[in-house]
């Protein structure tokens, strides 16, 4: 089979899963569950087939494939056009593959949930958009799939929708990323404003030989940046993913975990010619990231809700990313993407294990002593734990440790940044290891005595990931480990080449020309696994030695309370922006439309009753005065005609 | 210039096409039954008839013969639905006087 064939098949099949789910769910019951599951499976398979088909090793130039012309209007040509390259291969390989084994996950998760064909059909409609988003080949079939992704997470987010957190969670990711929208389309209009083309080709190849674009690009980067803060959650639209935990569980793993928040990431990389080109940009996201992850960390430490945790953490690690990308180390950034979705998908999964079989317990308070019953939960969850930490071999080590070294070579301001968020990461994910698996069980007593490992169903893709995030890290190994592996970079550099030959015509230095020696790159990497490694004991100290249990988020007083409310931002963001612009919405209904609008089209309505009332007298009912009116008429134009000589 | 049709002048065809036309107009105005308008209204369409026949055979030329064809299948289906529509008018209202029908009235 040929790429051109298999690619539009891969993403056309979630389509179909979420058409049938979506349409014949009602008579299809349990089944639209293994159905949207295979359509995934197979997904996977094929994108597993192109993959090798590509020849990603050896091969420099993308594979564009065209499914049919899409917009022509004036001087506009889109094509709904997949750009097949090392970079959307390898994004469609972590979301099918991932995304697979979170349907599969799901069957088991959702069992009982009225909702549950409904459920699929959303996940599958997921799966496509972002299918979309990853392999367009130009930036409106890529803000389809972006657009896409949005509308999916507030489905999904708002899922439990006769709840009114989870709708309100929903309608608020929706809005946030709206925000971030409003950037990326000016980013786009900015783009064929300036390049009258919206493909990455042909915009990756304007920026040397069109001077005006090349002059606006810094402000390009910007737009397109301000998208990708609203999709990857970072400061300050960062908001709308801690309450995205209100949708359930698995959909933390696919959405906020795995896929949709790293499509800023990816958006980064793809547009990396611009990105370089642009490297005041880069200084920006490099230090939104950095202060994101920080921020986000400082957050996690605090927090009694198991999902809470892991939103910041995952904000936080995504900061990460963004630091590495913003660096110009775009290898790394989408090295720790990988091995982030790895090892969060596994986290989110392994507490959604947990909240089933403790029947919707989600406060850490509430747990304690699961490791006995729960081995399977247990041993998978250590494993991510140790993956997010950054504790070797597991993949998270190597993969924020790569970031940690280029953001040294960066500045050491970051780097200071980067190495405390480590510690706290270190710390919060044990101190939730520990208060769900070890010590004395504070379960409450009716919900103990229903206490079982999740089923097969879930605790398969459990092990998989775990797998994943053990092994992962060796596709990049730093130079004193049997001499340095660089799989990732060998393989992502024909992506990149081009936009750094871009960026040297024009900025003359690039932005990723730092490398690292081999003895430094020892000292950094002693650090961080020190700093690991303390911020775990600092954890089993107070929560397995101490048998501390965290007190109650509102008798946190001082700096505590502050991090416990989150820096008060959504609280910030009620009071200075959405108060006033409700007060704005009531006065403008309650003063200008009734006093103004509703008159003017109350009047309109008055003039129309009041012509009709005389107009209607006309209408008699009897059929001879019609007659005589036609025949009267008749005459009178008849006799017009004549006299005017025809 | 004047038309003959076997030695009779055109105008007289026409004059008698005028006053069966008038008398229909009239019979349309005036009756208060449907019926009545009904057969006024076929003779409007014969002395239409008779105009396009009398002009097809003085000029020669077919196509008039053709309309009147036209004309009088339509004439035939419009009775037939009339005078149906008439008959169910006149089991609900017990009358076929037109000026009696006037339900649609605002």
């Amino acid at each position: 089979m040929e790429i051109s064939v298999l690619i539009p098949t891969l993403v056309a099949l979630p389509l179909i899963g979420f058409l049938v789910s979506g349409l014949f769910g009602k008579w299809l019951k349990g089944f639209t569950g293994i159905f949207s599951t295979a359509v995934v499976f197979i997904s996977f398979g094929l994108a597993l087939v192109s993959f090798f088909l590509f020849h990603p090793m050896e091969r420099s130039i993308p594979e564009i494939v065209t499914v049919f012309p899409w917009i022509e209007a004036g001087g506009i040509k889109v094509s709904l056009a997949y750009q097949v390259d090392q970079l959307s291969l390898y994004m469609i390989l972590i979301i099918t593959g991932i995304g697979a084994l979170i349907h599969l996950y799901s069957i088991g998760y959702m069992k009982e949930d009225p909702g549950f064909t409904r459920y699929f059909a959303y996940l599958n409609l997921f799966i496509f958009s972002m299918l979309n988003l990853v392999l367009a080949e130009n930036l409106i079939l890529l803000f389809l799939g972006w657009e896409g992704v949005g509308l999916c997470s507030y489905l999904l987010i708002g899922f439990d929708y006769h709840k009114d957190s989870a709708a309100n969670a929903g309608m608020k990711a929706f809005i946030t990323n709206r925000i971030g929208d409003l950037g990326m389309l000016l980013g786009i209009s900015l783009v064929y404003w300036y390049t009258g083309s919206v493909s990455f080709t042909a915009i990756a190849e304007a920026i040397p030989e069109v001077p005006s674009f090349r002059y606006i690009l810094p402000l390009v980067g910007i737009c397109f940046f301000i998208g990708a803060i609203g999709k990857s959650a970072q400061l300050p639209l960062h908001v709308w993913l801690p309450d995205a935990m209100a949708g359930p569980t698995p959909v933390s793993a696919l959405i906020h975990a795995a896929t949709m928040v790293t499509a800023g990431i990816f958006l980064i990389a793809r547009l990396n010619p611009i990105f370089l080109s642009a490297p005041q940009v880069g200084h920006w996201i490099v230090i939104i990231g950095s202060v994101t992850a920080f921020f986000a960390a400082t957050v996690g430490l605090f927090q009694n809700d198991i999902k809470k945790v892991l939103a910041y953490s995952t904000v936080s690690q995504l900061g990460y990313m963004f630091v590495a990308m913003g660096a110009g180390a775009y290898v790394a950034g989408l090295f720790h993407l990988m091995t982030h979705a790895f090892f969060k998908a596994l986290l989110f999964l392994g507490s959604g294990s947990v909240i089933h079989a403790l029947h919707h317990e989600q406060d850490l308070r509430n747990m304690g002593g699961l490791k006995k019953q729960m081995k399977i939960t247990w041993i998978t969850f250590l494993i991510g734990s140790l993956a997010i930490s950054g504790i070797p071999p597991f993949s998270g080590f190597f993969s924020k440790d790569l970031i940690l070294e280029k953001s040294y070579a960066y500045g050491t301001l970051f780097y200071g940044l980067g190495i405390v968020t480590a510690l706290m990461t270190a710390f919060y994910m044990f101190r939730m290891t520990y208060l769900a698996f070890y010590g004395e069980s504070r379960v409450s007593s009716h919900k103990a005595t229903h206490l079982h490992e999740s089923p097969l169903v879930m605790t398969i893709p459990l092990v998989i990931l775990s797998i994943g995030a053990a092994i992962t890290g060796f596709l990049e190994v730093p130079h004193f480990l049997f001499g340095g592996v660089d799989v990732l970079s060998r393989y992502f550099a024909p992506v990149f080449l081009r936009g750094i030959e871009i960026s040297q015509m024009i900025v003359k230095q690039p932005l990723d020309a730092h490398e690292t020696g081999a003895t430094l790159e020892l000292i950094l990497v002693g650090v961080s696994v020190a700093i690991a490694l303390s911020g775990i004991f600092i954890a089993r100290m107070i929560f397995v030695s101490g048998k501390n249990v965290p007190d109650a988020e509102e008798s946190h007083t001082g700096a505590k309370r502050i991090l416990s409310k989150k820096y008060y931002v959504d609280e910030f963001y009620h009071g200075f922006i959405i108060e006033p612009i409700v007060l704005l919405g009531k006065f403008l209904a309650d003063h200008v439309e009734k006093n103004f609008l509703d008159l003017m089209l109350r009047g309109t309505g008055r003039v129309a009753v009041a012509i009709s009332l005389v107009l209607r007298r006309v209408q008699t009912g009897i059929v001879v005065d019609y007659a005589i009116l036609i025949v009267f008429g008749t005459v009178i134009i008849l006799s017009l005609f004549l006299l005017r000589g025809l | 210039m004047s038309l003959w049709i076997s030695g009779i002048p055109v105008e007289y065809f026409l004059i008698l096409a005028m006053i069966t036309f008038t008398i229909g107009v009239a019979g349309v105005l005036v009756r208060r039954s449907a019926v009545l308008i009904f057969m006024s209204i076929e003779l409007i369409l014969n002395s239409v008839n008779l105009v396009f026949v009398t002009f097809s055979k003085a000029l020669h030329q077919v196509d008039g013969e053709v309309v009147v064809f036209f004309v009088m299948a339509i004439a035939a289906s419009e009775a037939a639905i009339g005078l149906a529509i008439v008959i169910a008018i006149h089991r609900i209202k017990k009358t076929s006087f037109v000026d009696e029908m006037n339900l649609m009235k605002w």
